[in-house]
């Protein structure tokens, strides 16, 4: 698996004459396995990378290569997990997991097989008939990660995935995320607007400034293979995890000081 | 005077009994969540229909029913009309100035009474002659008391007083049976007392009513058995929703999926919407006759434009993120359309169902009001023409618990169908 962000732009045109700038000349490879956090004041260009990278946007400029290939649309070997509401309420817990194979005409037998391994393996062993509207949000998560990963995709991509979730529930989760891409060695672009779920969620992570959307510094950082086997809390506890992210709440701070100003300038 | 007393005596019980359940209810400490706010105006949680309530109104309803009909089911009933011998005197000078009394008696009797001939009355003394008569109750009866009497014919001849109270022309006197009034010609005219009770022409009594519906469904109506006429207004609005919803629901799914269906068929369906299907029944009756086929088609209009904009609305309510979800799942553009939009779609359409259902029902009986052979509408209409109150409103009751029974079983197939359904 390589996955290559060649240059990529994207300016949205306004009615009026306005445009957005939303990325600019942003690149960026990704080696096979590896573990992306992307964090960024909101308004940055994080949903709309991720968006090109799925293939729901084509970029005004520059290219997607996924092994090599022109990304132009979406597929099955790009997965995505969204914050929420994308679940199928019509199907039952089990008929969500197995929508990609189903879809891609698989046998019945090998669906069902993989399907109750992947929900055993989120902890939803206990609810695979259960509708998906009679789960509570984290628990929705746990599917939707469960559905991406049962198409067995290159990459997984995920929009805030957490975000929509309770403090307490989201540790959980962080810590079923990282266990996760350790199990299944794939691919995955996380976003997050916390600090500290970048941090623990992202072997590299990338800061995003906005006005142009672009990516503005990088880290290579050792929590994530460190939260694969201790527990979240103790490595949050790292003298070098605070100093990350107080370094990076600053830089974030300035970035949105300085679009309210100009929000002010130009007001 | 008595709808006026319908409804006074309908606040009254309204207010008798919310201060009876209040004091009942008020020793009876509950404990539960609403009782236990302090604040509950305006919040829409603490307004729970209160169960007694409902009993008491259908009950309040039975009994005023009852009380206004005379019912034997009742055990009180408001005063009814005079029913009696109507007896009083009159005055009258004849052409040389004498005076002299007669007395009139009424028999004012049921419409159908055993007895319903005039009294014979002795003439008595005197140029005027007593006088017998019969009316039915709740009407008035003009008395030529004149025509017997000795010189009644003579144009200065007329009646001075009632009762000794004296009348003229457009005067009346009050009786102990009602009144006694002059026309303006000096003709007598008695109107007896008609006391509150309705008569059964304007509304009969709920025995009448439910031996009337035991009449209709062992004999039928004109010929065509009860359930018979039901079952024909029952087919023409599931035939009528059935044709809607197959034109419809693809209608609304083209333009909820293709800009330029969208376009094309905005217009139609935007000024289609607001015409209520009853405006269409002349057209379609000068079109296609006061046949089935002119039902079928205006049911067939009443339902089209609900499930278009119903699937409509059910394709552009769907999530973006479960039909990217579906694309990054490898999903194609059909199995999108049959695994995503289509389900996801059924809420929608299930409230457009119920909607449509209801204005169907509504506009079959319409249509039957207006021209049909068959049918619940036809049989109302029918029977008010021959003043059969009773079946209208046997007809009227059945029409309101088809039409509940229909939005229940919607309801029923809802839960079944698309249990998700506000849920997500
Ligand atoms: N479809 C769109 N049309 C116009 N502008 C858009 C569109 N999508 C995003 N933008 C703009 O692009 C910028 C980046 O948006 P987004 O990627 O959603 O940011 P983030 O996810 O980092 O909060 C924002 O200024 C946003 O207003
Ligand atoms: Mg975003």
């Amino acid at each position: 698996m390589s996955l290559e962000i060649d240059n990529v732009s994207m300016r949205f045109d306004l009615p009026g004459g306005v445009s957005v700038q939303a990325l600019k000349d942003v690149s960026l490879n990704l080696k096979s396995g590896e573990l992306l956090s992307v964090l960024g004041p909101s308004g940055c260009g994080k949903t709309t990378l991720l968006n090109i990278l799925a293939g729901f946007l084509a970029p005004t400029s520059g290219e997607i290569r996924l092994n090599g290939h022109r990304v132009t649309g979406p597929d099955a070997e790009r997965g995505m997990v969204f914050q929420q509401g994308a679940l199928f309420e019509w199907m039952n817990v089990r008929e969500n997991v197995g929508f990609g194979p189903r879809m891609k005409g698989a046998p019945a037998k090998e669906t069902a097989e993989l399907v109750d391994h992947l929900l055993d393996t989120v902890g939803l062993g206990d609810f695979k008939d259960k509708s998906t509207y009679e789960l509570s949000g984290g628990m929705q998560q746990r599917v939707a990660l469960a559905r991406c990963l049962a198409n067995d995709p290159d990459v997984i991509l995920m929009d805030e995935p957490l975000g929509a979730l309770d403090a307490l529930t989201r540790e959980k989760m962080q810590g079923l995320v990282l266990k996760l891409w350790k199990e299944t060695g794939k691919t995955v672009i996380l976003i997050t607007h916390s600090v500290e779920e970048a941090l623990l969620l992202g072997e590299r992570l990338l800061v995003m400034a906005p006005r142009p959307g672009r990516i503005h510094k990088e880290y290579q950082l050792p929590f994530a293979e460190r939260g694969v086997n201790a527990d979240l809390r103790q490595v949050k506890k790292d003298k070098n995890f605070s100093e990350t992210r107080d370094e990076i709440l600053s830089m974030i701070w300035e970035m949105e000081e300085e679009i309210m100003g100009r929000a002010e300038q130009s007001a | 005077m008595t709808g006026l007393s319908i409804l006074l005596g309908y606040i009254l019980l309204f207010v008798v009994c919310f201060g009876v359940v209040r004091a009942i209810t008020a020793r009876r400490k509950i404990n539960d969540h609403n009782s236990l706010m302090t604040v509950t105006f305006g919040y829409e949680s603490a307004v729970v229909p209160n169960r007694a309530a409902s009993v008491l109104s259908v009950l309040v309803i039975f009994l005023i029913w009852g009380m206004f009909t005379n019912s034997s089911l009742v055990p009180i009933s408001v005063p009814g009309p005079f029913v009696g011998n109507a007896e009083f005197t009159y005055t009258a000078k004849n052409a040389a100035g004498e005076t002299d009394d007669a007395k009139v008696v009424v028999l004012v009797h049921e419409p159908d009474a055993e007895n319903t001939d005039a009294p014979e009355i002795e003439p008595g003394d005197g140029f005027a002659k007593s006088d017998g008569y019969a009316m039915q109750i709740w009407r008035s009866k003009l008395l030529k008391v004149q025509t017997n009497d000795e010189g009644g014919k003579d144009d200065s001849y007329q009646v001075i007083a009632v009762n000794g109270q004296p009348i003229a022309p457009d005067q009346e006197v009050a009786t102990d049976f009602g009144a006694v009034s002059m026309t303006s010609k000096g003709t007598l005219n008695v109107k007896p007392k008609e006391g509150l009770l309705m008569q059964p022409l304007y509304l009969p009594s709920p025995e009448a009513v439910v031996g009337r519906l035991g009449d209709l469904m062992a004999e039928g109506y004109k010929n065509i058995g009860l359930f018979e006429h039901i079952g024909y207004s029952l087919y023409r609005v599931i035939l009528g929703m059935i044709l809607g919803s197959l034109v419809g629901i693809p209608l609304g799914y083209a333009m909820g999926l293709s800009g330029w269906a969208r376009g094309w068929f905005d217009p139609i369906v935007e000024f289609m919407r607001p015409v209520p299907p009853l405006a269409l029944i002349p057209l379609v009756i000068i079109w296609f006759g006061i046949g089935e086929t002119g039902k079928i088609v205006l049911l067939f209009l009443a339902a089209l434009w609900i499930m278009a904009i119903a699937a409509r609305a059910g394709v552009a309510g769907v999530n973006i993120s479960k039909i990217r979800a579906a694309y990054s799942l490898g999903a194609s553009k059909a199995q999108i359309m049959r695994h995503v939009i289509v389900p996801n779609s059924l809420p929608e359409i299930f409230t457009g169902a119920r909607v449509a259902m209801g204005v169907c029902w509504g506009t079959v009986v319409a249509a039957e009001l207006v021209a049909a052979n068959e049918g619940v509408g036809m049989m109302i209409m029918g029977a008010s023409k021959f003043s059969q109150t009773d079946i209208v409103i046997v007809g009227i009751i059945l029409i309101g618990i088809i039409g509940f029974g229909i939005d229940v079983l919607m309801r029923v197939a809802e839960n079944k169908l698309v249990p998700w359904k506000g849920r997500a």
